[in-house]
């Protein structure tokens, strides 16, 4: 059973990670890519995590450490190029 | 006593992981820009909160590396909503019709 809800919640998590791709492509505005690129990395972290209990190494968490602090940065500096070129 | 707590770590999983997806959902159902925003980071916060309680359920020993990674995205999911909403605000979203109120555009110092 355990086993079952884990793999339900990485297919809602894989789909979470589906929708907010198709506003990554669709978005009409910059501004729409940008929060669709900011739920993207957030859904990837849970991702990781996912990655990490499958596979059993606890490893595979500072990558997700990482991942965040790199993507929190990547947003910001992309946030901040759409302001300035308004 | 382990199997219990095992079972409430893979459902605290799919709730979360439901609130993702609630978010993925929102991403497309809502009007404009503001409203993605807010959709898009509230959902994440509380969806990977209780994804990372449920991981910290299912192995006890990875609490701390867990706990490490819910604290940092508790600092930084706010802050890169509003820098997000202040880009969006100030590239041209002001123009759009659905918006009903804009006590940003009333401050006396801004240059917008």
């Amino acid at each position: 059973m355990v086993e079952a809800l884990i793999y339900v919640a990485a297919g809602l998590a894989g789909g979470a990670f589906l929708l907010a791709l198709a506003r990554f492509v669709k978005g009409p505005t910059t501004a729409d890519r940008v929060v669709a690129f900011d739920v993207l990395t957030i859904v990837a972290i849970t991702g990781i995590v996912f990655a990490a209990m499958f596979e059993g190494r606890v490893i595979y968490l500072d990558v997700a450490l990482v991942y965040a602090l790199l993507s929190f940065l990547g947003v910001i500096v992309i946030a901040r190029y759409v302001e300035r070129k308004a | 006593m382990g199997a219990i707590i095992d079972i409430i770590g893979a459902l605290l999983l799919v709730l979360g992981t439901a609130f993702l997806f609630l978010g993925g959902v929102g991403l497309h159902r809502m009007p404009d820009v503001f409203n993605r925003i807010q959709v898009g980071t509230k959902t994440t916060t509380l969806g990977t909160l209780l994804t990372l309680a449920g991981a910290a359920c299912l192995h006890p020993d990875w609490s701390l590396k867990l706990l490490l990674i819910g604290l940092f995205l508790l600092f930084t999911n706010p802050l890169s909503s509003q820098v997000l909403a202040r880009a969006a605000y100030r590239s041209g979203a002001k123009k759009m019709a659905t918006m009903v109120t804009d006590q940003f555009g009333d401050e006396p110092g801004d240059q917008s």
